[in-house]
């Protein structure tokens, strides 16, 4: 048994002119110890499967139908006070914007203490000293000194450490972490994706890392979804979704992001753009942009079906595979 | 005529006053402070070319954009427009026309109570370049149409557009005035990689078509490597690597270049184990003495901690390294 398990994950937000499905049919598994990047254009939909996750769906938005399961458990139709036990002690969460997430009037020691007390049974003195260890784990430097520091004391880089730590102070058996290396500078972001990964591979937490850069995704995540208009286009390995994948989609935004590596004289692109909620076509939602769409994808949704080491949502694998 | 750069700038630096008001500097026996945004920068960028600044924010690659319009003045140095002087250059229309400028944000750089053929239409307007409604009109149309938009999204407002189609609009704006020369300032980083695809592959075709020279700044060395002939490396306001793109991406010589290209994640490169570059950024009102990259460099001695590192020339490609001047790279 996976840990955290989506299984066919409606989210739904009614609105005057009817229901609009932000996720539909989203189903992805994550085993303890894995990161699972989860990417995908604005408007796919990947933040919204992390607040789904956590039952922190901005009302009206809510889970129409589907399940999800930590450890088993159906987490999706707990009571807002059972959720708020369940986030911080067994699921953490790290934001795009450390700003936000931080108390600015507490100090981060304070921070630290109280989300590992809320959640863990320690005297004053055994978090304090836990709280300055987390602190040194996550590169903090004088940690001993700092703990007294308020998080406007600390640049960006820093807060996010911070963040990270305050994620992680509880020991939660997965973190969801939304775009978490955005807001910062490249030199800087590879030492939060360097810390994320040593940490939480240490404590053998599992993440669901939600981000756009897809850079950070193939160095980072054992295995990808990659997201297309509230729908999970193709899952599987990193390798095998960046190097050969088999949606039409991913193979589009593989080759529409320019490399270091090498250069070309004109990068892939998808013309178009993703269809509004309110007007996802029939069929599959990729087809009106998919250079190889053929009678069927504008009639009937495909599911994801195997496709070499991936799964993909496409009608083309099936024709590959019979 | 032919060999006169585009645009060059010469040892331009640019100071902003942050000093705290008169009382307070006087009952405090405070100095005045000053953050050196851009420091003793020199570059040319040669017609139909372009050149990337990249660095990391602060490092004042914007502040160069800006400069390059004459949206600032420089505190000391000289800016040449096609050979003229920058100031003296904007005063006349006729080459004020010849260079404008593509913002980052595609929201906030379009009148949103404005009509898209009147935001492309405006330049035009400004500068007197045709007369007559039925003339605007149709040119309007040929730019949206150059774009990638139909000339019936004149009559639309931004709102009813996407980012990429925005910034369409913004690169419609920008070439109105038949301008030889754009500085464009992050003009993909706000976007999805998919429209960003679709708006560099736009940027390059009309760059071959209409013969542009661009100023490009980005942070993303990706997308700078995917634009560029030159690179311009700066940090901390200066210019640290200047070079032809190819040279510096096959062969970085100053060490901030080589941690920030080891640094990038990168999708041809899965699962490869990377040393993040250590530290931060310092802030510019305080700048380290010496090589202002010291406290982060695995390279600094004594030398780099004291003595600003002048511009040596390495194949083609001008670094402020002393540890390249010596030979210890």
């Amino acid at each position: 048994m996976a840990l955290l398990e989506v299984e066919d994950l409606r989210v739904e937000f009614p609105t005057r002119r009817g229901l609009l499905r932000a996720l539909d049919g989203v189903s992805f598994q994550i085993e303890a110890g894995e990161i699972l990047g989860v990417v995908g254009e604005s408007g796919a939909g990947k933040s919204l499967t992390g607040a789904a996750i956590i039952g922190l769906l901005e009302p009206p938005g809510r889970i129409g139908a589907g399940q999800v399961r930590l450890n088993g458990e159906r987490i999706d139709n707990l009571s807002p006070e059972r959720m708020r036990r369940i986030r911080g002690k067994q699921i953490g969460a790290i934001f795009q914007d450390p700003l936000t997430t931080l108390n600015p009037l507490y100090s981060i020691g304070r921070q630290l203490t109280e989300t590992m007390q809320t959640h863990m049974k320690l005297s004053d003195r055994d978090a304090r000293e836990r709280a300055i260890k987390w602190l040194e784990d996550v590169g903090i430097p004088a940690a001993r000194e700092r703990i007294e520091a308020y998080p406007h004391e600390f640049s960006g880089g820093m807060r996010q450490r911070v963040v990270i730590a305050l994620a992680l102070c509880a020991e939660p058996r997965l973190v969801i972490a939304d775009e978490p290396t955005t807001a910062l500078d490249v030199s800087i972001q590879a030492q939060i994706i360097a810390l994320l990964k040593r940490i939480t591979r240490e404590h053998g937490t599992a993440v669901m890392l939600v981000t756009h850069d897809m850079g950070v995704i193939a160095e980072t995540a054992d295995h990808v979804a990659v997201m297309y208009a509230g729908r999970i286009a193709e899952i599987g390995p990193v390798r095998d979704v960046v190097r050969s994948p088999s949606h039409p989609y991913s193979e589009g935004l593989m080759g529409s992001i320019p490399s270091l590596v090498h250069r070309v004289d004109r990068l892939r692109q998808i013309d178009g753009a993703m269809p509004r909620l309110n007007a996802i076509p029939q069929g599959c939602a990729f087809n009106p942009r998919c250079p190889k769409v053929f009678d069927r994808c504008r009639q009937e949704r495909p599911g994801l079906l195997p496709a070499g080491a991936t799964r993909a949502a496409c009608w083309l694998a099936e024709a590959g595979n019979g | 005529m032919v060999d006169t750069p585009v645009l060059e700038a010469i040892g331009v630096s640019r100071h902003f006053d942050v000093s705290r008001p008169w009382l307070q500097r006087a009952l405090n026996r405070e100095p005045r402070r000053f953050l050196r945004a851009v420091d003793n920068v020199s570059f040319a960028v040669p017609r139909g070319t372009t050149l990337s600044l990249v660095g990391e924010s602060g490092c004042g690659k914007s502040t160069v954009a800006r400069l390059s319009v004459g949206l600032y003045e420089p505190t000391s140095g000289d800016i040449r427009f096609e050979g003229q002087d920058l100031a003296a250059a904007r005063a006349d229309s006729r080459l004020r026309r010849k260079m404008n400028m593509i913002f980052q944000d595609p929201y906030a750089s379009l009148n949103p109570r404005w009509r898209v053929r009147d935001i492309v239409a405006e330049p035009i307007r400004a500068f007197a370049l045709l007369s007559g409604d039925a003339a605007i009109t149709a040119r309007v149309g040929e730019l949206l149409t150059q774009v990638g938009l139909a000339p019936a999204d004149g009559e639309k407002y931004p709102h009813e557009f996407s980012g990429g189609q925005r910034q369409r609009i913004s690169i419609a704006r920008a070439l109105s005035s038949a301008p030889d020369f754009l500085v464009c300032d992050e003009p993909t980083s706000a976007l999805d990689v998919s429209v960003q695809a679709q708006i560099l592959n736009l940027m390059r075709d009309l760059q071959a078509r209409l013969n542009l020279t661009y100023l490009f700044i980005s942070h993303n060395l990706a997308v700078v490597r995917h634009m560029s002939d030159a690179l311009g490396v700066m940090y901390l306001g200066r210019i640290v690597e200047l070079g032809p793109a190819e040279t510096i991406f096959a062969r970085p010589l100053h060490p901030y270049t080589r941690l920030l290209l080891e640094a990038i994640p990168d999708i041809e490169r899965v699962g490869t184990p990377r040393t993040p570059v250590g530290g931060e950024v310092p802030s510019p009102i305080a700048p380290p003495p010496g090589c202002p990259f010291h406290p982060r460099c695995p390279l600094a001695n004594d030398r780099c901690r004291s003595e600003k590192p002048a511009h040596i020339h390495v194949e083609g490609v001008d670094v402020a390294c002393h540890a390249v001047q010596e030979g210890r790279v």
